[in-house]
């Protein structure tokens, strides 16, 4: 073991104690105007000391250790099996894919208010990263401003049933479509950008939509947000005990049976779940067309792309605009849930969680981004006192997936292509 | 059906291309020789829009296309490979012969999402052109295969191929030989020169190995610093006294 | 008379923040230059510099120690210390195993460190804002009794000196000294660089360090003239610095220091004349319409798409 070796390891150890102990060992506390500084207990102490011991050993046998871990991968008893066949594992997704949603279809009958509303909140960020990640997957735009279309989505459907009692089955395509407006007007002029310039341009975009309408006060309601966003109907018949709208009926009267909040709840849940298989089902479809070949492609090779023919700025523009459009439909089914919006839901965090999903599901992968937005989504309610910790742990995965898996938990996978050569 | 007159190029205060000129007939095999750092891959991407000159015309049939954007040159026809190879490499082989027959498909998202006829007829017929160049250059057996896991050699046939399922009338190959094995060599000169035979395809042809070039071309232009230094069949250019300096060194 | 005086004001209070943001443009102008990406967790690295400046005041504080000139040099020490350890510990583990990889993979590995960052901030020392003790107070005051007055305060005067200084030795360390001719030489080529023998890796890191050292002291500088920090205290800072970086030509030093003094102005302008919740979308916009228009910056070279 060469000294130096053992030099940089133990400058690793100091930087390590260095970075964490003036920050975690020591506090600041509000004492009356003053503020005093407070020791922290000794289990902090503790762990600091022992994650400089770990960093210490770690950079020691860094050789060592790293070779181990290589073996480790090799006893996977999974890497060496061979992919099952094309046919036979498309029949056996699709009985997997119709057997959950059948599942999601019956369970929230069985299950609690609190769930289902939860689950319809997962429903939302499905749809959500799912059309993230047609833009950030597929076409490889990244769009950290993703958020504000959400807003606008959310925002058409509050201000329209505010001014013009405007339903929620009209305000669902026309939330769409309006964010899926902005997507175009905001993408034309951007989108020509560099990667990494794009990236800080939405981000830019973003936080320009949420402070206008956190200031633009006797439209939006300024922080105050917008209240009283009506619940969706069912052919008319409204899930209230009693009817707002003159010519509604109300839908436990029309069936008899006695008035139940829980309905609205179901109800909203099975809208989202049935907005949620829309969108994955044509964004599906659009992977397969020419479009989604285009995207990826321009991802891919932007020069060999346009040698080919393909127009940079209508593909992009294409991705980013379908991918604000599903933003739209899931703000739309944001407001009609929670009855009331404000800028603060629609924060930069906002488009950094979407796109954890998208990161951590894998982009261009479907069936990862939909589990990994059940799964960030549920995980911190399962676990609420880890629930502080989710954000910083949020930050660590993307970290780590970009260093050791950048594809995701569930990669995309390549569609086969037949070919029949009959010439 | 090309014809470069006076063009150049120049990058801040370097004049990368000064004044060349060149005239590309139908069904003709024109190759652009010359050392390293002479301009031609400069050359190439004016040509094919990814540069806009600083002078001089570019005239394809009939056209003035000098400045225009790399895609619509591309859709008029013209399609080039590149010196360092560019596949979409995470996409399989027939994907990457698809995306080059975007504008042949229909594109219309709302035909795609609900299956037109229409749809599925340029679909079904961009599919049988891919099988039809995949066979031809052999590699039918790998049309799922990720392009990136090719071997190198048939990453360059196959963006030969993807630039011909375009159905282009020219065809610019920026250094196709470089890195191939003798055997490979051979059978893209077999595969240039069909491209011209049968096909009806011109081609502008970049290229390092001499054998190659004085084989198949009908004709060459030599340039030398950005400059034009000669030009005629390979004979003409094989006896030119400025080639054999430019080439040799001064003597 | 009145409306010169306001001007002024506006003018000073506009350089003043624009120097700090000078500071921690220089962080991702330095950073982009030699390894291509947004170091998206710069913003951070500050708002650490302004913590760790703030725990080392109260700790003098506490130990009875209230000479001006030794508290604000002690705090100085310790929060160039603290940030350029996190600097460097931040490039060896999210970034260096990830370059050269597809551009948006650094750039993903940036953002998580970011959210890291201010989330092992708001874990270890709360979420609410801690107030910073007034070590400077005073100033001048120009103008008649009753009217508008201008104000110049010596905290301002600091952050003007402190930012000229940090230049001007920066400046120095880049022309002069061997890691910074190295610097140079590595921002114009790498593999080039590497091939000569400069550990590329060390003046990467160094990079790093330095970007990290000159947020540390913005930090200082921007805690004690806002009076108080919070863990998302870096992230709009951060921000607006990325705007100056661009907006004076991302990879020049000069063009940092031009691109942060415009921008303090103008949002200044705007806090003045229009309203202090516009001041944002007024540098938003900026930033936007320059990368738009002249990506390349006001001080920046063009960059020649290679195929």
């Amino acid at each position: 073991m060469a000294t130096s070796n053992v030099r940089h390891a133990l400058f690793c150890a100091i930087v390590t104690i260095v970075i964490s102990y003036p920050i975690l060992g020591l506090n600041l506390e509000a004492e009356g105007i003053n503020i005093v500084l407070t020791g922290t207990d000794a289990t902090t102490i503790v762990a600091i000391a022992c994650a400089a011991l770990i960093v210490f050993l770690f950079q020691l046998f860094r050789d060592s250790v790293m070779g181990k871990l290589g073996a480790v991968s090799d006893l996977n008893p999974l890497t060496g099996r061979k992919p099952m066949e094309q046919d036979k594992r498309a029949k056996l997704e699709s009985w997997v894919l119709t057997g959950l949603v059948v599942v999601a279809l019956f369970w929230p009958f069985f299950s609690s208010r609190g769930a289902v509303d939860l689950a319809t909140l997962v429903l939302i960020y499905v749809i959500l990263a799912l059309g993230l990640n047609v833009v950030v997957g597929l076409a490889g735009l990244l769009d950290l401003g993703y958020v504000a279309f959400y807003a606008v989505g959310a925002y058409t459907f509050a201000l329209l049933s505010q001014y013009y009692g405007i339903s929620f089955w009209m305000a669902l395509p026309l939330g769409a479509l309006l964010a899926g407006l902005f997507g175009l007007l905001l993408g034309f002029p951007v989108l020509r950008l560099r990667g990494d310039y794009l990236a800080i341009v939405t981000l830019g975009f973003g936080e320009i939509i949420r402070i206008l309408l956190n200031n633009w006060t006797n439209v939006t309601g300024g922080p105050n947000g917008i209240g009283g966003i009506p619940d969706p109907t069912l052919f008319g018949m409204e899930f209230g005990r009693r009817v707002k709208e003159e010519g509604n009926t109300s839908f436990h009267e029309t069936f008899g049976i006695a008035y139940s909040g829980e309905h609205k709840v179901i109800f909203l849940y099975l809208i989202a779940l049935v907005l949620a298989i829309i969108t994955a089902l044509i964004i599906r479809r659009l992977m397969k067309m020419p479009v989604g070949r285009a995207w990826e492609a321009l991802r891919e090779d932007e020069i060999a792309a346009r040698s080919l023919g393909l127009s940079r700025t209508a593909v992009k523009l294409s991705a980013f605009t379908i991918g604000a459009f599903f933003a739209g439909f899931a703000g739309t089914i944001f407001a009609s849930k929670q009855g009331f919006i404000s800028p603060e839901s629609f924060v930069f965090l906002e488009s950094a969680i979407i796109l954890a999903i998208v990161v951590l599901g894998g982009m261009g992968s479907q069936i990862g981004v939909i589990l990994a937005a059940i799964a960030v989504t549920i995980l911190p309610e399962l676990a609420r006192e880890f629930s502080e910790y989710r954000m910083l742990i949020f930050g660590a995965a993307m970290v780590l997936m970009m260093i050791w898996r950048p594809q995701g938990l569930v990669p995309m996978r390549r569609l086969h292509i037949t070919l029949k050569t009959q010439e | 059906m090309l014809e470069i007159q006076n063009l150049a190029m120049r990058f801040g205060g370097l004049l990368a291309v000064d004044g060349v000129s060149l005239d590309v007939q139908e069904r003709e095999i024109h190759s652009i020789i010359g050392p390293n750092g002479a301009g031609k891959t400069t050359v190439f991407n004016c040509m094919s829009g990814f540069y806009k000159p600083s002078g001089g015309k570019i005239i394809f049939q009939g056209k003035e296309i000098q400045g225009k954007p790399d895609y619509k040159i591309s859709r008029m026809g013209m399609v080039r490979t590149f010196q360092h190879v560019r596949l979409f490499t995470q996409m399989s082989v027939v994907e990457n012969l698809l995306v080059a027959q975007h504008r042949h498909l229909n594109t219309n998202l709302l035909a795609g999402l609900v299956k037109t006829p229409n749809y599925r007829e340029r679909e079904r017929k961009s599919l049988d052109r891919a099988a039809y160049w995949l066979e031809r250059i052999g590699m039918l057996d790998q049309a799922n295969v990720d392009a990136g896991n090719l071997s190198y050699g048939q990453q360059r046939r196959l963006e030969i191929a993807r630039c011909m399922v375009t159905k282009p009338q020219l065809l610019m190959l920026d250094e196709p030989a470089a890195g191939l094995n003798p055997a490979e060599t051979l059978e893209l000169n077999q595969l240039i020169v069909s491209l011209k035979e049968d096909y009806s395809v011109s081609v502008v042809l970049i290229e390092h190995d001499m054998n190659l070039v004085m084989d198949i071309s009908d004709r060459i232009t030599v340039i030398n610093q950005g400059r034009p230094l000669a030009s005629g069949t390979p004979q003409e250019v094989r006896a030119n006294k400025d080639v054999i300096k430019a080439y040799l060194g001064e003597a | 008379m009145q409306d010169l005086l306001y001007f002024s004001q506006q003018l000073i209070n506009g350089l003043t923040i624009g120097s700090a943001y000078a500071l921690i443009a220089i962080g991702y102008t330095m950073v982009y230059g030699i390894i291509g990406m947004i170091n998206f967790a710069h913003g951070e690295i500050y708002m650490i510099g302004a913590y760790t400046a703030l725990i080392a005041i109260t700790g003098l504080t506490a130990l009875g120690i209230a000479w001006l000139p030794l508290v604000l040099v002690v705090a100085l020490v310790c929060a160039i210390l603290v940030s350029s350890s996190m600097g460097w510990a931040v490039e060896r583990v999210a970034y260096r195993p990830v370059r050269g990889r597809h551009r948006l993979i650094p750039l993903i590995s940036a953002i998580g460190m970011s959210i890291f960052l201010q989330n092992y901030m708001h874990l270890a020392q709360g979420s609410r804002n801690v107030g910073f003790p007034i070590l400077i107070e005073g100033g001048f005051n120009f103008g008649s009794d009753g009217a508008f007055q201008m104000s110049l305060s010596y905290m301002q005067i600091t952050i003007f000196v402190t930012t000229l200084i940090c230049m001007t030795v920066l400046s120095t360390f880049i022309s002069r000294s061997r890691t910074g001719r190295a610097c140079r030489a590595v921002s114009q080529d790498l593999g080039m660089a590497n091939l000569l023998g400069i550990d590329t890796n060390r003046i990467i890191s160094a990079t790093f360090i330095i970007g990290a050292a000159l947020a540390a002291v913005a930090g200082l500088l921007l805690g004690m003239y806002y009076g108080s920090v919070d863990p998302l205290f870096g992230f709009i800072a951060g921000l607006k610095a990325f705007t100056a970086a661009v907006l004076g030509g991302i990879g020049s030093i000069p063009g940092a220091m031009l691109g942060g003094l415009i921008l303090g102005i103008a949002e200044s302008m705007t806090s003045g004349y229009l309203s202090g919740e516009y001041k944002d979308v007024i540098s938003f916009s900026l930033l936007i319409l320059i990368l738009l228009f002249k990506p390349t910056g006001l001080l920046g070279k063009p960059e020649v798409e290679k195929i």
